[in-house]
Order: structure tokens, then C-alpha cells, then sequence
């Protein structure tokens, strides 16, 4: 494992980008730990200051630090993305797994019903439950709606990666020699899925954090929790770029764009490193 | 005045990834020579080298294969070619498809499958020659699918709609619209039935036979060996260890590893098991050192350990890398 | 013919089916999940707005929107009568613009959505697969590579941020591009040169926002495949016979490629339609996705009921099409 990383630091740019984007995004989110400033409390410090040495991403309109504002955005964004993850990693991987390693009808059905999910236009769907909900909608409630709606693009990955994995010489020696199914699952194709899952669980992140900025945006979500995308709404309600508060936007339009790089270039970066053509070139055969 | 002229030959894969670099020497100080009007056909276990040899020699190798040393010579009559130092274009123009086609191993898939055939004997026809007269061009492009014993609908078929024989002798045909000196087949039998696999062979003879051109026939099955080549070179471990007329290498094989593949070949009515040879063929990456058939000969000596025996002639036409046959004289 | 029939056209047609119920069953249940009920929240609005109204009054409201949401009788009665209604094509109408039908407006603003979502998703299809394809075919290229740097950098960036960004620098910091909408407020919607101009210069930089994050992604997809797609057989081969490599680009490369991104865009439509709706929100563009940002600040249940609706038919109709037209690219899955 830590050769892997040293191995990626070294050689992969792509890798040492992600690290970075990812470190300054992670330290940010810690700072929320020792801010002075709780999220909650308006008018705190002088209003519309653009950045400067004493506030470093300037304050907004409603007397607010953005730098500490931006530690608990930050940090509660993160937050959203793993809960959803593993919400969804765990219908993804449940799907998948039984839809790979049962075959057949079930096969058909679940990914047939997968499938439909993928082709849904979640947005709207998700807008119309917010709305119901509306001001009801805590972070943590929408996190475990993303996470439903969420798993289908990665059950279909883990259950193709299943599919290959059955197909292999081991799998079958396996069976011949009377390794349990379900021992053989766990001991011998685990290394190979979680490797999927994990790339698939940084892709989701991605996924449910920019979902949460569009419905924070639109309103839908519990504005009053610093987010990437309440700070959006807060700075629209108050007509930021208008009123020539432009830091009130560039703060998280940074932060996200540090936050969604580093993912994303982590994301093809473990893509590539698991990617079956470069385990074969890695490993030689 | 041969047709190619091949010496001492040394290519290797090298690959770079997250730093660690590997380097598989595929083939290692090959040397031989093909004439006018023959089959040659090289044997060998799967992995001795026998597609990258051929890959160098076709002039299709790039990265991660790379050509070490040697000298690729190509004499054509009207022109002669140095593979290894010829420009890529000239290479393409003059050289490719019209001098020397290469029959692909796995030919079951070299066909595009969003293309019908015919439109694949058009892209080469039209590249090489040019097509002046749609009509005639398919007029020709049937002829010459029916002469070599294909029924010419095939053409109006897309590849999935072929059987993997019929796919065969479509590469086969598609290699054959020029009539080029050199026709390279890379296992072109390997994944067809015995029956099918016959067929594939008779045409490929009858061709050989009527255009008295040089086929370089690559396959480990020396069976099929026996019933076409000429003379036959024997591949390991990126090698040639022995080379002879067909006739010659059946009848006294003189290299132990020559033996011991023509030992094992299954015989009508032979029910003994066949005694298997210990061992597995060496790691190229990191060949032994010696005779690289050393582990596995059942008649090495100390020399063979440490001294890498020299192809050398011992009769006519006739060459072995063994130290046990050259001191025997 | 019969075995295309059977093993491709009928279980498209079946998903197709599938996804339209699947969507259409579940706008219908999450409403009645929901802890909240839209007649009373609708009620209690019309209450709190202060103005007098007598209890009868209200009673009949009550009464009047539960018929109205389709909330009258049984579940099943329910059911029944939303797919009655959805067939008929009723939507009921717009609670903020009573009592104009949700239809009417879902048709004025539809045609402003696909009129910027088609071209960009045309666009960047075409831009994405064409680039993406030569940088894996030819790797040293310098245009190329920066290509590839940008599209990675663009690619993962949410809709909503990057319509915020060009918005800002192309609006505000230099003002070249109108703020908001696709025509200047006020002006005559209507079919002459001058008002089509008008129209495509506010569209330029909604489109622009588009294309950039969709052309990133095709890119990135369009080079992976081409890379695997180099070392099949078929390309190898068709390089060992001298084919030209420009041929070999288009025809052999490209034209197979093409393939799995025909189904990846079947499969991405649900995603680039929420991403042009988020796109509308900020630049104000006159499409389905102001329209439900407005629906949701006037707090319109019916007319988000239509949006969704339509967003679900409206994408399963263009998967389904996509996925009809994919066998006359691919003989495999024609002539089986
Ligand atoms: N693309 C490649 N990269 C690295 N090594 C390769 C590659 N292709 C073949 N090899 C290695 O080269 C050696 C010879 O392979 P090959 O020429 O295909 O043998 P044969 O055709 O006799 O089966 C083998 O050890 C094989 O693993
Ligand atoms: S040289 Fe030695 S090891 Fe090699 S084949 Fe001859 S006897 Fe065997
Ligand atoms: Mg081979």
C-alpha cells in the first residue's frame, strides 16, 4: 500500500496535483476545528472587507469570516460526499455483486432496473423531493438521498468487474478444489473489486458534491449549514457580483474547483493504476 | 541470390512503468536466410519468439519492440530493401502488401467488423494501385476470392457473419491480391478444427505453387510443418537452435530440444504416454545463461552451463546449436 | 431480421417502457411519502398571506386542490388517475400563474432548452470524440496535449460552477456577454434576423459552458477507448497492409470508437439535461430550468410535478431513439 503511493507520488503528475488540491482542501476543513467563529452567527466582523492579510478570503455581506465560513463549507461538503458514498457503495457493491456472481435472471432484472436508474434524469426528481421537504432537508438526510439514487453507474463497473473476475483460472480452480463461494469471494476477488470501488467511490463524491451545490443554489437544501453551495445561495441572495463583492464568489468557486480537481485527478490516477493493462505491463506477463 | 538475408538479429520489448522497466529479449542473434520460390517454416514453443522475429522482419514492429542490431536485408529483383534503415513512406508505398503481406496471428479478428469485406480489398487495392474502374475492380476482387476456392458472396458479408476458417482464407486471399514476393503466416491454422485447418493449409500451397513465391509459414505444430515446408528452423527461447530441410529434421533431428518435439509428436496407434520434458521454458527476461536449453536437457554437460553454443553448419543446409553435436564433429 | 427483433429491438423497447414507469411511479409516490402535505403547506400559504378568507372558502380550496393533485380516493384510484391524466398529457394547472396550464408553459420553455442543449451536446460529441481520437493516435502533438490538459481540468468542474465562472469573467470583469436571459428584457420575441442574432449572442456563453465540460468528457472517454482500440487486431493490421494513417484514423479507429460513445451518450442524456437546466438558473435563460427555479421560489407543486414528468419522458424518448439508430452503425447488433 505504501509502495503504491510512494510508486504514484513518483511517477504520476497527475497523482502529485490530486495530493496537493486534496492536502490544501483537507487543512482548510480542519481549520473549521479551531475557527473563532462559529457557522451559525452573522455580523461577527465588519462586513463586505475584501481579502487581506487579516482576512485572507475576505468577509461577506452578512459579517461573516469567509476563510472559517469556508473551513465548515468545506468540511461539510466532504462530509455529504463520504456519507453518500458509502450509502451508495453499499447498494452499488450489494447490486453488483449479486448481479455478477448470480447470473441469469436476477442478473437481467437487477441490471435492467439498474439501467433505468442510470437513464433517469435525477435532478429533476431530486429537485421535487426537496421541494416537499423543503427547510426539512439536513445535510445528513440529503446525503443519504444521494446515496439512493447514487449506486447505479458503479454496479454496473463492479458487476463487469465480477464478470472478469469469474472468468479467470483461479475462480475455477477454486471451485473445483471446494473453496467455499462465498470464502472465495471475499479472499480471492476483494483485492480486485475494492480497488474498483474505491476509484468508483471518488467519482461518486464528485457526483453527490456538485448535486448538493445545485440544490443548495436553487434553495432546497438547510441554507443555514455552510456548504459549497449555501455559500453560493448566500452570496446570490445578496447579489455579490452585483454589488461588486466578487470575493464572496471567488472563495468557494476556488475552493471547489481545489476540491473537484484534486478528486477527479485522483480518480483517474487510481483509474489508470488499476486499469488491467497496466497492472499487466506493471506486474509483466 | 537469396531473397532475405537476415543476420544476427537482437530485439527486445522494454517497458517503463511507475518506474519500474522491464526488458524481454524476444529474440536473440537470429540469423537465416529465405529464397526464391520455398516454404520455410519456423517451429517453437509458444513464447520462444517466433511473432516478434516475424513482426521485425514484416517491418510492423514499433514500440515497445525494438531492434537492437543485425541487418534485415531484402533483395526483390527489381530493387533491394534494408528493413531496418528504410524510410517508413518508401516502406509503406513500395514495400507493404506488394512485396512482402503478413498474414496476422489471430486473423480471426484483423478484420474491421464495421466493414464489409469487399470494402477492406478496396481500402488496400485502393491504396496500393488505385481503382480506375469500380466495376472491374469487383469483377477482379470476385475472380480472385473464387480462384482461391471461396464462394465470392462472402464479400457482400461483414466479418461476424464468417466462420473462423472463412475468415482465415479471407486474410489469406487479402494477402494475396498482389502476388508479393513474401507472404508471412503467423499461426494462420492455430485456432481452426483439423478439418478446416487442412483446407486452410491446401490453399495456401496451391498458392505457393502457382505464384512460386516465398511463404515464411510460422506455426508450433510441427505436423503441419511436415506436410508443407521446405525446410524448417527451430525456435527457443528467442533462438534458432536447429535448422534442416523438412525431410532432413524429421528423419535425424539433431538438436536434443528438436528431439524431443519430434519425439512427442502423436503418431496413428501410438497409445503410450509421452514422456513430458521437465521444467519450463525460460523466463526471457532473464534467459539463462549457457545454452539457454540447459535446465530442461537431458544430455547437458558443463560446458552447455556456461558457453552459449554457436549455430553452426554440420552438413548442407544444415545448422545446430549444440555443443554435444558440434564436438561430436 | 426475427432474432434482431427479438434480442435487441423489443428489450430497448421494454427498458424504455421500464424507465417511463419507474420514473412515472416514483413522482407519483414521493409526494406521498413526503412528511408534507402539498394541500395543507398550499392552505396554510393562502392563510399566512393575510388576506380574509372565510373557512367555507378555505374548506373549498381543500377541496378544490385535493381533486386538483390528484390526492381524491384510494391510493390506487390515485394510481389510476395519474396515468389517466399523464396520457391525456393534463398536467393541471400552474398554481403561480392561475390558471394557465403547466403544458403551456412547459412549451414555451422547452424549445429554449433543446434549442441550447442539442447543439451543445452535438458539439462537443462531435469536438470531443474527433480530438480525443487524434490525441491517442497521434501522442506527440503539442495542440493536442494542451488539449488534453485543459479537458482534464475541465472536465470534473460542476455545471453550475463553471456557468458561475464564465458568467463573471466574461460578463462582469469584461463585460463582452449580456448578464442574463436570451434576448435584452422587453424585446418582441419574434422570427427576423435582428432578434435571431440577438438570441444567439446571449446563447454564446450558456453554450460555451456547456461545450467546455462536454467536451472535456468525450475527450477523456474518446481517448481511453482509442488507446484500447489501437492495439485491436483489426487496426494492426490494417497498419501491416500501408493503408494511409489518416484513413486508418477515421475509418478504422474513429469509426469503432464511435460505438461505445453512441450508448455512452444514451446513457449520460439524464445528466447533461440536469446540467443545462442547472446552466439556465445562472444565466437566467428562458428554458426549463429557470422555469423551475421560478416554479420552485413561488413555491409551484404542480408545475415542478410537470417538469419532472416531462424531464423523464423527455430523456427515456431520446435514449430510446439513440438506441434505435445505434444498429445502423453497428452491423453487429444489425445483422445478427
Ligand atoms: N507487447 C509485448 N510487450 C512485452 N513483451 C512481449 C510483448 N509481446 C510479446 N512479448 C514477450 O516476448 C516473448 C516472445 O513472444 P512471441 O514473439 O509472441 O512468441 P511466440 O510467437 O513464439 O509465441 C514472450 O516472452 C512474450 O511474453
Ligand atoms: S548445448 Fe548442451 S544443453 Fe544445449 S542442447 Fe546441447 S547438450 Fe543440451
Ligand atoms: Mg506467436
Amino acid at each position: 500500500m505504501l509502495n503504491v503511493l510512494r510508486d504514484l507520488l513518483k511517477y504520476d503528475g497527475r497523482f502529485r496535483v490530486a495530493a496537493l488540491f486534496l492536502l490544501l482542501t483537507l487543512l482548510l476543513a480542519a481549520l473549521s476545528w479551531v475557527s473563532p467563529q462559529p457557522p451559525n452567527k452573522t455580523y461577527l466582523v465588519p462586513p463586505d472587507v475584501a481579502p487581506s492579510l487579516a482576512y485572507p478570503f475576505g468577509t461577506n455581506s452578512r459579517g461573516q469570516d469567509l476563510l472559517w465560513w469556508m473551513a465548515f463549507a468545506v468540511r461539510n461538503s466532504l462530509m455529504l460526499g463520504v456519507i453518500t458514498a458509502i450509502v451508495s457503495r453499499v447498494i452499488a457493491i450489494f447490486v453488483g455483486m449479486i448481479a455478477g456472481y448470480r447470473g441469469g435472471t436476477i442478473d437481467r432484472l437487477l441490471m435492467s432496473l439498474n439501467d433505468s436508474f442510470v437513464v433517469l434524469p435525477v435532478l429533476p426528481i431530486l429537485i421535487l423531493l426537496s421541494f416537499l421537504l423543503q427547510g426539512q432537508l439536513s445535510l445528513v438526510a440529503l446525503a443519504l438521498l444521494l446515496g439512493l439514487f447514487g449506486w447505479p453507474w458503479d454496479a454496473r463497473l463492479i458487476r463487469a468487474q465480477v464478470l472478469s473476475l469469474k472468468e479467470r483460472s483461479f475462480t475455477r480452480t477454486a471451485l473445483y478444489s471446494g473453496t467455499a463461494p462465498l470464502q472465495l469471494t471475499l479472499r480471492e476477488h476483494l483485492p480486485f473489486v475494492l480497488p474498483v470501488v474505491f476509484a468508483t467511490t471518488i467519482n461518486n463524491m464528485l457526483w453527490s458534491i456538485g448535486m448538493e451545490v445545485t440544490l443548495s443554489v436553487l434553495g432546497l437544501a438547510d441554507v443555514t449549514v455552510p456548504t459549497i453551495g449555501t455559500t453560493i445561495f448566500w452570496a446570490n441572495q445578496h447579489q455579490a457580483l452585483v454589488a461588486g463583492i466578487w470575493w464572496w464568489l471567488a472563495a468557494p468557486i476556488l475552493v471547489a474547483v481545489l476540491l473537484f480537481l484534486g478528486l477527479y485527478l485522483l480518480f483517474s490516477s487510481v483509474n489508470e493504476f488499476i486499469d488491467p493493462r497496466t497492472r499487466l505491463r506493471r506486474i509483466g506477463a | 541470390m537469396a531473397l532475405l538475408q537476415l543476420e544476427d538479429l537482437h530485439a527486445c520489448y522494454r517497458t517503463e512503468v511507475y518506474g519500474i522497466s522491464r526488458s524481454v529479449r524476444a529474440v536473440d542473434g537470429v540469423s537465416l536466410e529465405l529464397y526464391e520460390n520455398e516454404i520455410y517454416g519456423i517451429a517453437g514453443e509458444s513464447s520462444s519468439g517466433k511473432t516478434t522475429l516475424i513482426k521485425v522482419l514484416s517491418g510492423t514492429f514499433k514500440p515497445p519492440l525494438r531492434v537492437e542490431s543485425g541487418r534485415v536485408h531484402y533483395n526483390f529483383g527489381s530493387f533491394a530493401v534494408d528493413m531496418l534503415s528504410i524510410d517508413p513512406e518508401e516502406l509503406r508505398q513500395n514495400v507493404r502488401w506488394k512485396q512482402i503481406s503478413y498474414v496476422m496471428q489471430g486473423s480471426m479478428s484483423v478484420l474491421n467488423p464495421v466493414r464489409k469485406i469487399m470494402r477492406t480489398f478496396e481500402d488496400i487495392v485502393r491504396t496500393h494501385q488505385g481503382i480506375a474502374d469500380k466495376k472491374s475492380f469487383v469483377e477482379q476482387t470476385r475472380q480472385h476470392v473464387q480462384r482461391l476456392g471461396l464462394p465470392p458472396d462472402v464479400l457482400d458479408l461483414y466479418p461476424h457473419q464468417l466462420s473462423g476458417g472463412m475468415r482465415q482464407r479471407v486474410a489469406i486471399a487479402l494477402a494475396t491480391v498482389f502476388h508479393p514476393s513474401l507472404i508471412i503466416a503467423d499461426e494462420p491454422t492455430t485456432a481452426l478444427d483439423v478439418v478446416v485447418q487442412r483446407g486452410v493449409l491446401q490453399m495456401l500451397k496451391e498458392i505457393q505453387n502457382e505464384s512460386a513465391n516465398t511463404v515464411l509459414l510460422v506455426t508450433h505444430d510441427l505436423a503441419v510443418h511436415a506436410n508443407m515446408a521446405d525446410r524448417v528452423g527451430i525456435m527457443y527461447a528467442g533462438r534458432i537452435v536447429e535448422e534442416a530441410p523438412t525431410a532432413a529434421i524429421f528423419q535425424r533431428p539433431r538438436h536434443p530440444y528438436t528431439a524431443h518435439l519430434i519425439r512427442s509428436l502423436p503418431s496413428i496407434g501410438d497409445k503410450t504416454i509421452r514422456e513430458g520434458l521437465g521444467g519450463a521454458p525460460p523466463n526471457l527476461a532473464s534467459p539463462p545463461n549457457g545454452c539457454r536449453f540447459h535446465p530442461r536437457c537431458p544430455l547437458a554437460i558443463d560446458r552447455c552451463r556456461t558457453e552459449v553454443p554457436p549455430l553452426t553448419t554440420i552438413a548442407p543446409q544444415q545448422r545446430v546449436a549444440c555443443h554435444l553435436v558440434t564436438e561430436a564433429g | 431480421m426475427r432474432k434482431f427483433v427479438l434480442s435487441y429491438l423489443i428489450p430497448r423497447i421494454g427498458q424504455y417502457l421500464l424507465v417511463i414507469f419507474l420514473g412515472v411511479t416514483l413522482t407519483f409516490v414521493i409526494p406521498r411519502l413526503s412528511p408534507n402535505d402539498p394541500v395543507e403547506q398550499q392552505v396554510s400559504q393562502l392563510m399566512m398571506s393575510g388576506s380574509q378568507v372565510s373557512p367555507e372558502a378555505i374548506e373549498h380550496m381543500r377541496v378544490a386542490l385535493t381533486e386538483m393533485y390528484g390526492l381524491a380516493g384510494s391510493p390506487w384510484e390515485q394510481y389510476w388517475a395519474f396515468w389517466g391524466r399523464l396520457l391525456r398529457g393534463d398536467l393541471g394547472p400552474s398554481l403561480s400563474s392561475f390558471p394557465t396550464p403547466v403544458n403551456q408553459l412547459l412549451a414555451t420553455a422547452m424549445p429554449w432548452t433543446f434549442g441550447l442543449l442539442i447543439p451543445s451536446i452535438v458539439i462537443s460529441w462531435v469536438v470531443g470524440n474527433i480530438l480525443g481520437a487524434i490525441a491517442s493516435y497521434y501522442e506527440n502533438n503539442r495542440v493536442i496535449q494542451v488539449v488534453d490538459v485543459v479537458s482534464q481540468a475541465v472536465r470534473p468542474i460542476p455545471y453550475y460552477i463553471m456557468a458561475l465562472v464564465l458568467l463573471a469573467v466574461f460578463s462582469y470583469w469584461i463585460p463582452i456577454f449580456p448578464f442574463s436571459g436570451a434576448y435584452p428584457p422587453g424585446a418582441r420575441v419574434e422570427f427576423s434576423l435582428s432578434f435571431v442574432l440577438t438570441v444567439l449572442y446571449h446563447s454564446l456563453l450558456p453554450l460555451l459552458s456547456l461545450v467546455l465540460i462536454g467536451i472535456g468528457g468525450w475527450f477523456i472517454g474518446m481517448k481511453s477507448l482509442t488507446s484500447n482500440i489501437i492495439a485491436e487486431d483489426y487496426v494492426v493490421y490494417a497498419e501491416n497492409t500501408g493503408l494511409p494513417r489518416r484513413q486508418i484514423l477515421t475509418q478504422y479507429i474513429m469509426r469503432n470508437a464511435m460505438l461505445p460513445q453512441i450508448t455512452g451518450l444514451a446513457l449520460q442524456l439524464g445528466m447533461l439535461f440536469s446540467g443545462a437546466l442547472i446552466m439556465e438558473v445562472v444565466f437566467g435563460y428562458p428554458g426549463m430550468g429557470t422555469l423551475t427555479f421560478q416554479a420552485v421560489m413561488a413555491n409551484d407543486y404542480t408545475l415542478i410535478m410537470g417538469i419532472t414528468l416531462l424531464s423523464i419522458v423527455g430523456v427515456a424518448t431520446t435514449v430510446l431513439i439513440l438506441d434505435l439508430i445505434y444498429p445502423l452503425f453497428d452491423p453487429r447488433v444489425r445483422i445478427q
